[in-house]
């Protein structure tokens, strides 16, 4: 479904999405290494439960939201890879632990 | 150009106005609800959402038992807006408390406890200081910080925003007229005989109720009335959504139906200026994380302020005009407590005419107390 543009910089970190090895160039967001992982879907809204995979890019829709290296609801598409960072599924509203 | 003709004119549709004109609708009067347009100083989209008693009152009892009977007429105006609009207001009335981060706070909110049950003589006012051992069984992570809290069973909570778009839609199913973008400029008033200019056109009525929040204040004037009221800042923030965790809300913290955790509020006297400060933002959080130390783990998404609409003295004004009979003003820095009253008390009262006796410790006249020398 994605093609990298002609001009495209070489995949050179790689980070793990949802425990698989995935290569993006640096300076790409997170949200785009979901999107080159093929996932179907990246979180799970808190309420109906209805899957969502990174949409606008831009910060606006927060169907990115994902747990990136331990931090719970991030906005994939708002955070650059680093590399070897845990990008993984956010289910729904997270639990806290009063 | 003729004015369009209505049997009531309700200025404002923010929480005040849109539940006293659904509840005019509902008797029956012929209502037209004038308001501005999105760019609007509006407490109403911006609030915290307590439907709050335990408060409210103190050395005023009559507002105190009027804020009880509106919190007592919530749960019918939520399954009555339910069933008309299929929106779900979130309305949890599980009792609330205010919770004490020293012993001076905690001495403090039991003497102001005590006077309030004293105020309110055979009224009863039921509420308990509860000590931190025993809080900490009702609250999950409560801090070492807090001391104790008071607490009443009247207390609750609702979604201010599903409050404000089911009070419209109600209003418009019923067959009232809403008209935005309709700015009232200018006004004249003779007894029962009221006419409005806005960009919207001209509009007439024998009533005319003033819920135009901060916007009553130059009104009033115009129909015999005074509603000294100015702005108050207040501050929220909001943190991502998490799984249910907090059983009933506090003063400054709760959770919404959906999960977020609302963290609040301020009270700031900077006039119309609607920025963020961060030092406040800052306070707001401290105390939170001293509260509950978990919510220090969640992620604030989104924070704003507004404007409270606040008389001097911090109580509702609700009058009418003694020169041209048939002018109403409604104000007040409660309107989602006070929604219940607005929509099922208040209202019925402006359609037969006059304000039970029981509203007069309202009027704007106690302002004009001439000062001691
Ligand atoms: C930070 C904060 C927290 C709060 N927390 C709570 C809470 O927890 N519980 C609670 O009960 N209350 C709370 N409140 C108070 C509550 O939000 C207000 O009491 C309520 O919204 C006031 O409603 P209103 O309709 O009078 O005013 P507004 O919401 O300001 O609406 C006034 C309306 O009148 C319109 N208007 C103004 N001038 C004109 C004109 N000339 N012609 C036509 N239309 C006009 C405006 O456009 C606006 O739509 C809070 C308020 C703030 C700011
Ligand atoms: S993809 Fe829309 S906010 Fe990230």
């Amino acid at each position: 479904m994605f093609r990298t543009r002609p001009e495209a910089r070489p995949a050179t970190v790689e980070v793990m999405v949802e425990g698989r090895p995935v290569w993006v160039p640096e300076g790409a967001s997170a949200a785009a290494a979901v999107l080159l992982a093929g996932l179907p879907s990246i979180r799970e809204t808190a309420i109906s439960g209805s899957p969502r995979a990174p949409y606008c890019m831009m910060g606006v829709c927060f169907d990115c939201l994902a747990v990136i290296d331990g931090v719970t609801n991030r906005q994939a598409c708002m955070v650059a890879v680093t590399p070897g960072m845990r990008i993984e599924r956010q289910g729904g509203a997270r639990g806290v632990a009063p | 150009m003729q004015p369009r003709p209505f049997e009531a004119i309700v200025v404002g549709g923010g929480l005040v106005g849109a539940a006293i004109a659904l509840g005019l609708t509902d008797q029956g009067v012929a209502t037209v609800l004038l308001d501005e347009g999105d760019i609007a100083h509006r407490a109403s989209r911006g609030n915290f959402g307590l439907v709050w008693v335990q408060s409210k009152g103190f050395g005023a009892p009559w507002y105190q038992r009027w804020t009880r009977g509106s919190a007592e007429a919530w749960p019918a105006l939520a399954a009555d807006l339910a069933a008309r609009t299929g929106l779900d207001l979130a309305l949890h009335q599980p009792g609330g408390v205010h919770l004490c981060l020293s012993e001076a706070e905690f001495e403090d909110r039991a003497a102001k406890m005590a006077r309030m049950q004293a105020e309110a003589g055979n009224h009863g006012f039921d509420h308990r200081m509860i000590r931190a051992p025993e809080l900490r069984d009702m609250l999950p992570g409560l801090g070492p910080a807090v001391v104790g809290a008071s607490w009443t069973p009247y207390d609750g909570h609702a979604s201010p925003l599903a409050l404000l778009q089911a009070l419209h839609r109600a209003f418009t199913a019923a067959g009232g007229a809403y008209i935005p973008d309709a700015t009232v400029t200018a006004g004249s008033a003779a007894p029962h005989d009221f006419r409005v200019e806005t960009a919207a056109g001209a509009f007439a009525a024998p009533r005319i109720v003033l819920a135009a929040g901060l916007g009553n204040a130059d009104l009033a004037p115009l129909f015999g009335l005074a509603a000294p009221v100015r702005p108050q800042r207040g501050q929220i923030l909001v943190t991502e959504r998490a799984r249910p965790v907090l059983p009933m809300p506090t003063t400054t913290i709760r959770q919404t139906g959906e999960g977020t955790i609302m963290l609040g509020d301020s009270m700031e006297e900077v006039g119309f200026d609607t920025s963020q400060s961060p030092p406040v933002m800052a306070e707001i959080a401290r105390r939170a994380a001293l509260s509950f130390p978990w919510i220090a783990d969640l992620q604030v998404i989104r924070a704003w302020s507004a404007l409270r609409v606040m008389a001097p003295d911090g109580l509702p004004i609700y009058d009418q005009s003694d020169r041209f009979p048939g002018a109403f003003t409604a104000n007040c820095h409660s309107g989602v407590t006070l929604a219940g009253a607005h929509a099922r008390i208040f209202a019925p009262m402006v359609a037969a005419g006059s304000l039970d006796p029981s509203l007069a410790p309202f009027s704007a006249k106690r302002f004009d107390v001439p000062h001691a020398a």
